[in-house]
This record gives structure tokens, C-alpha cells and sequence, in this order.
């Protein structure tokens, strides 16, 4: 993880999508619609709040229109920025961390060593999981900012994050990234070159952001139990990944001369 | 004198290539033993197989009295090694590198200092490795593979890419360990590397050893005929020496040139010579060079003769 964070090469990419993801896009999407109160755009968005659930359409605030959709777009549209900044950090980081070992020779000094591949594999779980993770922290800390800065005002103070919002961030975003993680790492570990590892990657990744998109709107648009079954289950699947990948792994891996598929 | 690592018919494959098969040979304990042997011979796997980073397919393989398929983390914790090409995180310092070794191995950071000053790369410590010359990072890596203080050490092709003068060095330090009571297990493919510091020699191709021993022992076996340079202040006491037991030949070359059919004959030549009132002002066995062993071992397993 040190030599992650010592790499420019790495972080400054990095930093730039959360700060696009977590920052700019809000800012431009929020400001937008607080400039387009009075027009006949905002009459549309006041159609849009009418199609809305019943159960979300009722934490609604305020009765302006424009407020209430600021409020939507913040609160639900955007959600997916919560998953797609720290999947797309920590699988990049997953998607290099055997395959990386190997080509650089590195492996070579791991596969002699006296850690466990169990050691091995969280050690390479936890790396990727962190930086991810840290830049969601720090990204939700701004976005809550921005959004409290820019829609606070029109629905009577800052309410961001909602408790829908929390569970996400606490609950759900961790075990989604590590199952993410786990799968890439046994990618990572087969695949022969960091650029094959980082293109198989994205298979992975991709479902996965579908399928977390649709858990990220309900746990926000209901955080109740329902909220906690989903990262009940979403724990239970990464831990069980997790375990499985470590029992997998193989010193060969890190030498690169493993034979079986 | 106790085996620290033995190989019994071991065996490993990678898909069709046979990299080691049936290698059997035994590394005693606080010797320096070389694996010598044409690049692809199986010495890498070799090193790989004793630490447990590789599983053999078949034999049996026991270090330190401990197997490393079973034993391997224990294995690993007593054995230190410098791999061909060492690689490091060449973004962080040799500090940083050196540290998390320590931490890896449960040694502390003043046993990374000592290891740094033991090979003389303590002033580049806070440099990035990845500005190291090949003799940086090579010393870099023996104070790796020491930091634990290890039992047995494994060496392979440790001076490859190293100017001389470097090569030296590292050769100088290898025997400093050595004299220090370590195992150390050196492959090379370099005969000059192995000359003078092989306590025990084992000649490897095609993935199994072709002959081991001690060197001494092997020049036995494989150069039958030793020779041996002889003179006096009396020459003619020489006169009659080509009809001395287990003399094959002589010749003049400024001293005499005698060329015994065993070399254990030496010391009833000698004592014949001095009897028969030869004032003897030189014995001087010829040893026989590692390249011609080498060079002759490789020929008599071809099937050819000398």
C-alpha cells in the first residue's frame, strides 16, 4: 500500500475521478437545477417528483419543485457515484496486485517468505479494499458539502447524509468492493500479464456496478431492515469469497509457474 | 557431517518440461555447497523446491530436518535467499524495502541496519531502489536474505550482471558467511565463481545431478591421472623415478613433472625419494582446475573417454 500511495502515477488518476465523481459533477447537476427554479424545466421535474415511490416521495421536505428534485438528484440520482469511485479505485488496485508481484519479481521474495498465502491474499484484499475505501471517506465527506452547501438552503438546512445514506456508506460499499476485490485477485493470480488481469477486470466490475446500483437505490430509498438484510448478505458473500480466494491461492502464483488452470 | 538440506529422486514438472528429475543430492551442514550447471540444468527450480515455494511431484525433500511441503512456513523462516535478478519496490527506499523484509521475517529494525552495514549499502538507504546500480541492489539483497540471520542461505546466480570488482566482493562476503558456520547453497554456472569456494560440488543437467561430492573427491573420480611437480637440490636422485610404483610418467619442465596413477601414492613416493638421499625442495600437487573437472565430468556422462 506504501508503494501505491508513493506512485504519483497511481493516486493523481485516482484523485482526479473521485474529486470529477464526488465534487464537480454534484456541483454542476445541483447548481443546474437551483438556476432552473422559475423556468418551465422546473414544471417537468415537478412531473418527475409525481412519478417518484410513495415511500420516497414522502421524505420529501419541501412542496417547491425545483427543491424537491435538487433533493432527489442528490439524495438518489447520484447515488451510484458512492459505488463506482471506490470499485473502479480498488479493482484497478486488485486487478495488479498478484499479476504486479510477478512482473515486477517482487513474487519471487513473497513466495520465499515466511507469511502464509492466507497472510498473502488479505494482505493484497486489505490494500486494495483501503485506498478504495479511504477516497469513498473522504469523496462522501465532500459530496455531503457540496450538497448541503447548494440544496441545504432550499429545504430548510443541512440534511445530507440521510441515515440511507450511512448504512450505505458503513454497511453496504464495504463488503460490495471486497467481493469485487476477491474476485479480481483470482484473476489477478491467473492471468499472465497486468494489462490481461486489468482488462479481464473489468468483466467482472461491470455486473457488478449493475447489480450494487440496484442494491445502493434501495438501501437509500429504504433504510430499514431490508437495508440490513442486503448487507447482511453482501458481508456473507465477500467473507465466503475472501475465503475461498485465500484457500486457491498458490506460492506458485507469485513465481508465475503454475501449471494448472 | 549432518545433511542441512536433502533431495531424495525428487521430480517437478511444468506441463510437458521435466525441470528437475529424480535429483537426489545432500547439503551438509555449514559447508557451501554449488550447484553448478548450464542455464535451464533445474538449479532455479532446485532453490525454489527447498524453501517449499515449489511442491515437488515426487521424492522427498528435508530441510533442517523439516519437509517443506509440510513445514514450509518454518522452512522459510530459517532459510534466507538471494534470487537471480532480486527485484524490489523500486518506488520506496532500500530502508523501506529492508524494513518490511524485517517485519516479514519478526526480526527488528536494528537487525536491518546491521545486515545494510554488513554488505556496505547502509549510505544508500534513503535512496529509491529503483536508482540502484545491479551491485547496489545484489548487496541490497544479501542484507535481505540475512536479516533473519539464517541457517542456511540460498545463492542463485548471485553475481549475475555484477562488474568484477563487485562479483568479487560479493564472492569475498559469501565466504565470510561461510567461515561464520552457515549452509550455503550457490548455483552458478560461472566455474571460475565456484572455484576455491565449493566445499561440496554438485554437477546438475537436464534437471538431475550428474555427479556430487567434494571437489577433491570428484578430480579423483573423474581426472585419474593427478600430477604433481617435484624438485631437489640433488636432480639426480630423479634418475630412477619413472620406475617408481604408481608413477606413469615424467617429464621435465624446470621442476619434474610426475604424473601418479593415485594421488595417495604421494607420501610412499616421498618418503622413497628422501630414503634413496633426495633433498627435496618442492611437492606441489597440480590441483586440478574446475573447469577441467567440470569439463570432464560432462564428458565421461556423455559416454565419451578421456
Amino acid at each position: 500500500m506504501r508503494r501505491l500511495f508513493k506512485s504519483k502515477d497511481y493516486w493523481i488518476p485516482l484523485m482526479m475521478l473521485a474529486t470529477l465523481f464526488f465534487v464537480f459533477m454534484p456541483l454542476l447537476a445541483l447548481s443546474v437545477i437551483g438556476m432552473l427554479a422559475n423556468t418551465a424545466m422546473a414544471q417537468q421535474l415537478a412531473g418527475i417528483v409525481d412519478s417518484i415511490p410513495v415511500d420516497v416521495s414522502r421524505s420529501l421536505p419541501v412542496d417547491d419543485p425545483a427543491a424537491q428534485a435538487a433533493y432527489l438528484i442528490a439524495v438518489y440520482m447520484l447515488a451510484p457515484i458512492a459505488i463506482i469511485v471506490p470499485l473502479t479505485i480498488s479493482v484497478a488496485v486488485a486487478s495488479n496486485a498478484i499479476v504486479g508481484e510477478r512482473e515486477r519479481g517482487t513474487g519471487e521474495f513473497l513466495a520465499h517468505s515466511p507469511l502464509t498465502m492466507k497472510e498473502i491474499y488479505f494482505g493484497k484484499l486489505l490494500a486494495s479494499l483501503v485506498p478504495g475505501y479511504l477516497i469513498t471517506i473522504v469523496g462522501f465527506s465532500l459530496y455531503s458539502l457540496v450538497v448541503n452547501l447548494t440544496v441545504g438552503p432550499k429545504v430548510g438546512g443541512w440534511f445530507f447524509p440521510t441515515s440511507g445514506w450511512i448504512l450505505l456508506i458503513i454497511l453496504v460499499i464495504p463488503p460490495v468492493i471486497a467481493i469485487a476485490i476477491a474476485l479480481v485477485l483470482r484473476m489477478s493470480a491467473r492471468m499472465r500479464s497486468a494489462a490481461a488481469a486489468q482488462q479481464a477486470s473489468s468483466l467482472v466490475s461491470l455486473p457488478i456496478i449493475i447489480v450494487s446500483y440496484a442494491l445502493t437505490v434501495r438501501v437509500i430509498s429504504a433504510p430499514g431492515p431490508s437495508a440490513f438484510l442486503i448487507g447482511a448478505i453482501a458481508w456473507a458473500i465477500a467473507l465466503f469469497l475472501a475465503m475461498r480466494g485465500a484457500g486457491k491461492m498458490k506460492r506458485e502464483r507469485l513465481l508465475g509457474v503454475a501449471t494448472e488452470t | 557431517m549432518d545433511s542441512a538440506i536433502r533431495f531424495g529422486t525428487v521430480s517437478k514438472t511444468f506441463g510437458s518440461v521435466r525441470a528437475v528429475e529424480s535429483l537426489t543430492f545432500a547439503a551438509p551442514a555449514g559447508a557451501v555447497t554449488v550447484l553448478l550447471g548450464p542455464n535451464g540444468a533445474g538449479k532455479t527450480t532446485t532453490v525454489r523446491l527447498t524453501t517449499g515455494a515449489l511442491v515437488a511431484d515426487r521424492g522427498d525433500i528435508e530441510v533442517l530436518g523439516l519437509h517443506p511441503k509440510v513445514n514450509g512456513d518454518e522452512v522459510r523462516r530459517r532459510v534466507g535467499i538471494v534470487p537471480p535478478k532480486p527485484a524490489f519496490y523500486d518506488q520506496l527506499t532500500g530502508w523501506d524495502n529492508l524494513r518490511f523484509a524485517a517485519r516479514i521475517f519478526e526480526s527488528d529494525e536494528g537487525a536491518a541496519l546491521d545486515a545494510a552495514e554488513r554488505f556496505s549499502i547502509q549510505d544508500a538507504l534513503l535512496q529509491e531502489v529503483g536508482g540502484y546500480s545491479t551491485g547496489m541492489r545484489t548487496r541490497l539483497a544479501l542484507a535481505r536474505a540475512v536479516i533473519h540471520d539464517p541457517e542456511v542461505l540460498l545463492l542463485d546466480e548471485p553475481t549475475a550482471g555484477l562488474d568484477p570488482e563487485s562479483s568479487r566482493s560479493v564472492l569475498e562476503l559469501i565466504r565470510e558467511l561461510a567461515g561464520r558456520g552457515r549452509t550455503i547453497v550457490l548455483c552458478t554456472h560461472l566455474l571460475h565463481e565456484a572455484e576455491g569456494i565449493a566445499d561440496q560440488l554438485v554437477l546438475m543437467n537436464n534437471g538431475h545431478a550428474q555427479a556430487a561430492g567434494a571437489p577433491q573427491a570428484l578430480a579423483g573420480r573423474y581426472l585419474a591421472e593427478p600430477i604433481v611437480l617435484l624438485d631437489a637440490e640433488n636432480r639426480e636422485a630423479f634418475g630412477a623415478l619413472d620406475l617408481e610404483e604408481g608413477v606413469v610418467s615424467v617429464s621435465w619442465n624446470g621442476s619434474v613433472q610426475v604424473t601418479l596413477d593415485d594421488l595417495n601414492r604421494l607420501p610412499d613416493l616421498v618418503i622413497r625419494l628422501v630414503n634413496g638421499g633426495a633433498r627435496l625442495t618442492r611437492v606441489e600437487p597440480v590441483g586440478a582446475t574446475l573447469e577441467q573437472l567440470y569439463f570432464e565430468m560432462q564428458r565421461a556422462h556423455r559416454g565419451e573417454m578421456p
